[in-house]
């Protein structure tokens, strides 16, 4: 066992945070300062601290515990998640005033658990991270004061997360038995054919419907516009970007195992067609936004598939970099969400009419985030789009790059929509409660726009840091700094 | 390599689009006009560099930077004979675009006047664009301020017209973005004249190319997929209908030459019956449902469909002839077609009417807006001595040079554009009058406006030796290149296997 303190200190320091949320909980109500005022600070503390860290490296705890280049990339995104759902829900105007402490502290809690499932390289210590980051989860959804829909959407959230990782476990048991071994590591070497190992074969997809579950893959995905809807607009944020970091970072390490052919690679791809397909069809008859955001999240989930089943770096870098584009774009709308409803209701479409000329920052930001949920150009969703399909071509599975691209013109219509409310309707007078559209808004929003089309226009750095991190995957030596060129 | 030490293309196309941000800073509606009326100018001002373009088939101007090294993906600038008109046109086009919709436009300004500026930049850059990732980001990125010209300030139909003209076109370009991946993954290379030197197997060729021209064909955009142009143009304000026109469309045709003739030219052989046919459909079709307009926006739209028609008919004849009057004809097109929408325009800004009877009687009361009129009519079916003739003559020599049978079935459309040049000409000219004779005849911005088409109209028409000299040296590139690379992509490939089997093969990514 080699142990090296230092490669864990993103992780330590994020704990010492959530212990300091853990503390403050516990304590009086009364007690001074309140959360709001000294989170934001050390959330963003932690994501600096964990992109210092990038460069970490190292294998801890009898190898279950890994430190590598493609969880370090996780590991900034989740925290840079953290840390604008810890602003976004600076102002949530539907909890209650003493619960604010518990609240991040189990956002905390999840986002610690997703953290370590980064680094997990053995399939039950993903097991152990996983169920830490989704047990927080389940007391956070119902926590929407006074609402019937919150603790339905908690129920349904809590339902269907035992019955997947149930699926998992049981799945992890099949792995065990025929395998002999629960390290990726090991697994990489064995033969994942059905013919040579059937046990195996279906203990790996009982094992990943766990995930999928997280990812809200069809047919794993019917919580999600429920729990959406149900759950307020800045714990949908967190719920709608974060656990998918998780499930997506596990689903790049296990999919080494996976080549193109393989019965199983062919499953994913069957359920990543019938994902975007299903989402997008979904997503156009919503009318509510955050149901809209929830099928169409359904449809990303799909999208990710395509890297997944390239069996190429190149497929997991892209992967993982629109894992990336998906976080910063929904968070991006989200924010947005937030703003306009200051009330915390449910938005629907018709809300965000003559948005424009109420708060023109939030409009903008709103297009932005819209269109680069299409894949326009020049938006991070287009790169990561068109990485997706690029290291996915000619690798067995063009009939699902076909797929991702003619699904991508059927989404356009359900996300122009918003960009049509916000844009080209005037609103009715006196209708709803105004926009936020104080300095902290529109700086979020602007911010968040920005990044997405900065990245957009110049991925190259994130790009390259994701592609190393595929690559260290398969076990290709990566030189840091060199960055390809 | 850089011919003047500094970056021509990238200042061409960053300067509007870094311009418009300035508008936000901007209040009165009227600062706002004068301020884009600057930009444009010094736009013009800053294209003079381009006058420096030397007389041969080469990319010129180029600017090469890496971006995405990993992917392959470079920023990759640089014209040559085929693009540079549409480079000029689209700068050229965008003052009289700010003339025409000075009064035209009453609301939100500032962001009228953003988009304007946005658009210009995209254009130019899907012009300028030698890498097939970046063109296909320029590509994409007009089509949100062109549908929120429509969207926002059209008339009364614009949200079905600006949605139904955004999902066509996005559904087409879709398919590109899968031919510029395969391309990228066959070719191993984004650069599209590195990729013009390659040669591709037959099969390849022959999928590239549905999926690209799909995307062209709609934007041009040809019969069937032209439904979505009449909508949008008879919605757009009269600067959104210049732009479309003028510029807009010209994009499809530009990538018929860009693309699919050098990259896939077995393909473009192998389909050139069908685009042909299709091409003669569209002057027929656009021809006949013109003449049965009573609006004149619309009447106008539909012989677009006819006028591109012809570009695309003689894109796809493969001679010197057919090649050249295409390229004519996609600048006389925007000329004229972008003259007789600004005048619409104006019309509508007296009658608040597009309809031919509420418009009648206009020779008497404003002969000078009758004067242009028939000039723009007049070159609009191609009179002699007009642009229009120029560019229809070589269209029609290409034709019957390559078969008397393709040159006898476009006289037809010929004949049917005259015919409904000359009903509304005649309708507008010496109709009876309802309300015009309360109008005032054209004022000095109108008379600015369209006196610079019109002495294009008249170059071009009397004097196009210059034009020639510049597109010459890469049309006679482009289809030698042709000629010898759709041989050797034929002889190096068996014969097609059925398609359904093809279509399989293709999808199960074994090719």
């Amino acid at each position: 066992m080699n142990f090296d303190i230092t490669a864990l200190v993103p992780e330590l320091f994020f704990f010492c945070v959530v212990l300091a949320l853990m503390i403050q909980s516990l304590g009086n109500k009364e007690w001074k300062p309140p959360v709001e005022r000294w989170l934001p600070f050390g959330a963003c503390a932690a994501f600096f601290v964990t992109i210092t860290g990038f460069h970490l490296h190292g294998s801890m705890f009898w190898d279950v515990y890994k430190v590598d280049l493609m969880s370090q990339f996780f590991k900034i995104a989740i925290t840079f998640g953290f840390y604008v759902t810890v602003l976004n829900a600076s102002r949530q105007p539907t909890l209650d005033e003493g619960k604010r402490a518990d609240y991040y502290m189990l956002l905390g809690f999840s986002t610690l658990g997703l953290m370590l499932l980064a680094s997990s390289v053995e399939l039950i210590t993903i097991y152990l991270a996983l169920e830490l980051a989704s047990y927080s989860m389940y007391a956070v959804i119902p926590l929407r004061a006074k609402s019937k829909g919150a603790a339905e959407a908690g129920v349904k959230y809590i339902m269907f997360g035992a019955v997947a990782t149930a699926l998992a476990l049981y799945g992890l048991s099949y792995i065990m038995a025929s395998q002999h071994t629960t390290y990726i590591a090991e697994l990489m070497n064995k033969s994942w054919s059905f013919a040579d190992q059937p046990m195996a074969v279906v203990g790996l997809s009982l094992f990943l419907a766990g995930m999928f579950f997280k990812l809200a893959l069809f047919p794993f995905h019917f919580w999600c516009p429920d729990v959406y809807q149900g759950a307020s607009n800045e714990t949908a944020a967190f719920v709608a970007t974060m656990p998918k970091m998780g499930a997506i970072v596990v689903l790049c390490r296990l999919a080494v195992l996976l080549k193109p052919g393989l019965e199983i690679t062919t499953i994913l791809a069957v359920l990543g067609a019938l994902s975007m397909t299903f989402g997008n069809l979904s997503a156009l008859a919503q009318t509510d936004i955050k149901r809209l955001l929830g099928f169409s999240s359904v449809a990303h989930a799909g999208y990710i598939m395509v890297g997944l089943v390239s069996g190429t770096p190149e497929g997991l870098g892209a992967a993982a970099f629109y894992g990336l584009a998906y976080l910063v774009m929904n968070l991006l709308v989200f924010w947005v969400v937030c703003r306009i409803s200051t009330d915390g209701r449910n938005l629907q479409l018709s809300d965000l009419n003559g948005l424009y000329k109420k708060a023109p920052v939030l409009a903008f930001s709103l297009a932005a985030g819209a269109f680069a949920l299409v894949g326009l150009p020049p938006t991070m969703g287009f790169m990561g789009k068109f990485f997706l399909i690029t290291s996915a071509w000619d690798h067995g599975y063009n009939w699902l790059v076909i797929t991702l691209v003619v699904n991508s013109a059927i989404a356009i219509y359900y996300y122009l929509g918003l960009f049509r409310h916000a844009f080209t309707e005037e609103t009715a007078p006196g209708k709803v409660a105004a926009p936020d559209n104080g300095w902290f808004a529109s700086a979020g929003a602007g911010m968040l726009a920005a990044a997405v089309l900065l990245i957009g226009m110049v991925p190259a750095p994130l790009f390259n840091f994701a592609i190393n991190a595929g690559k260290t995957l398969y076990g290709i030596t990566v030189h840091l700094g060199g960055g390809g060129h | 390599m850089l011919d003047f030490g500094y970056p021509v293309l990238t200042i061409l196309i960053a300067f509007p689009l870094i311009a418009a941000c300035g508008l936000f800073f901007l209040r009165a509606p009227q600062v706002v006009r004068y301020y884009t009326m600057a930009v444009s100018l010094i736009e013009c001002l800053l294209a003079v560099p381009l006058l420096g373009f030397k007389l041969n088939a080469e990319f010129q101007f180029v600017e090469q930077i890496d971006w995405v090294h990993q992917w392959g993906l470079q920023y990759y600038l640089g014209i040559d004979g085929i693009s540079i008109l549409m480079v000029l046109l689209t700068i050229a086009v965008l003052p009289l675009c700010v003339m025409c919709s000075w009064t035209y436009i009453g609301k939100r300004e500032k962001e009228f006047h953003f988009c304007l500026l946005f658009m210009t930049s995209a254009v130019l850059g899907v012009f300028c664009a030698l890498d097939l990732v970046l063109f296909y980001v320029f590509w994409e990125a007009m089509l949100i301020p062109m549908y929120l010209l429509i969207a926002v300030w059209g008339g009364d139909d614009r949200r079905y017209a600006s949605l139904k003209f955004f999902l066509y076109t996005l559904a087409g370009s879709t398919l590109l973005l899968a031919a510029i991946v395969a391309f990228r993954v066959t070719g191993g290379t984004f650069s599209i004249p590195e990729l013009m030197d390659m040669n591709f197997s037959f099969r390849f060729q022959f999928w590239a190319f549905l999926a690209m021209a799909l995307a062209f064909a709609i934007k041009v955009p040809m019969f069937p997929f032209h439904t979505w142009l009449p909508a949008a143009h008879v919605q757009a304000p009269s600067a959104g209908s210049v732009i479309l026109a003028a510029v807009l469309l010209k994009m499809g045709t530009y990538g018929f030459l860009r693309f699919c003739l050098p990259l896939t030219p077995a393909a473009s052989e192998y389909f050139a019956p069908m685009m042909i046919a299709i091409s003669i459909v569209s002057i027929l079709y656009g021809g006949a449902i013109a003449l049965g307009q009573t609006d004149i926006k619309k009447l106008v739209a539909y012989s677009s469909v006819g006028h591109m028609g012809f570009v695309t008919l003689g894109i796809f004849l493969f001679n010197q002839r057919g090649v050249e009057g295409a390229l004519f004809q996609m600048l006389n097109h925007g000329i004229v077609t972008g003259a007789l929408f600004m005048m619409i325009g104006a019309v509508y800004e007296r009658s608040h009417s597009r309809d031919i009877k509420d418009n009648m009687g206009l020779g008497k009361y404003l002969p000078a807006f009758m004067f242009f009129w028939g000039m723009m009519a007049l070159a609009s079916f191609g009179f002699p001595g007009t642009n229009g003739f120029v560019g229809e003559i070589l269209v029609f020599v290409g034709a019957f040079q390559k078969s008397t049978i393709i040159g006898m079935f476009c006289v037809p459309g010929a004949l049917l554009a005259a015919a409904y040049m000359f009903r509304v000409s005649l309708k507008m000219a010496w109709g009876k009058p309802s309300k015009a004779a309360k109008w005032r005849d054209l004022n000095a911005r109108e008379w600015i406006y369209l006196s610079i088409p019109a002495v294009f109209v008249f170059w071009i028409g009397l004097a196009p030796a210059p034009f020639f000299n510049i597109i010459d040296p890469s049309v006679d590139k482009l289809l030698n290149d042709f000629d010898k690379r759709k041989v050797a992509s034929v002889e190096s490939e068996q014969p097609m296997q059925t398609a359904a089997q093809d279509v399989l093969d293709v999808l199960a990514g074994k090719k």
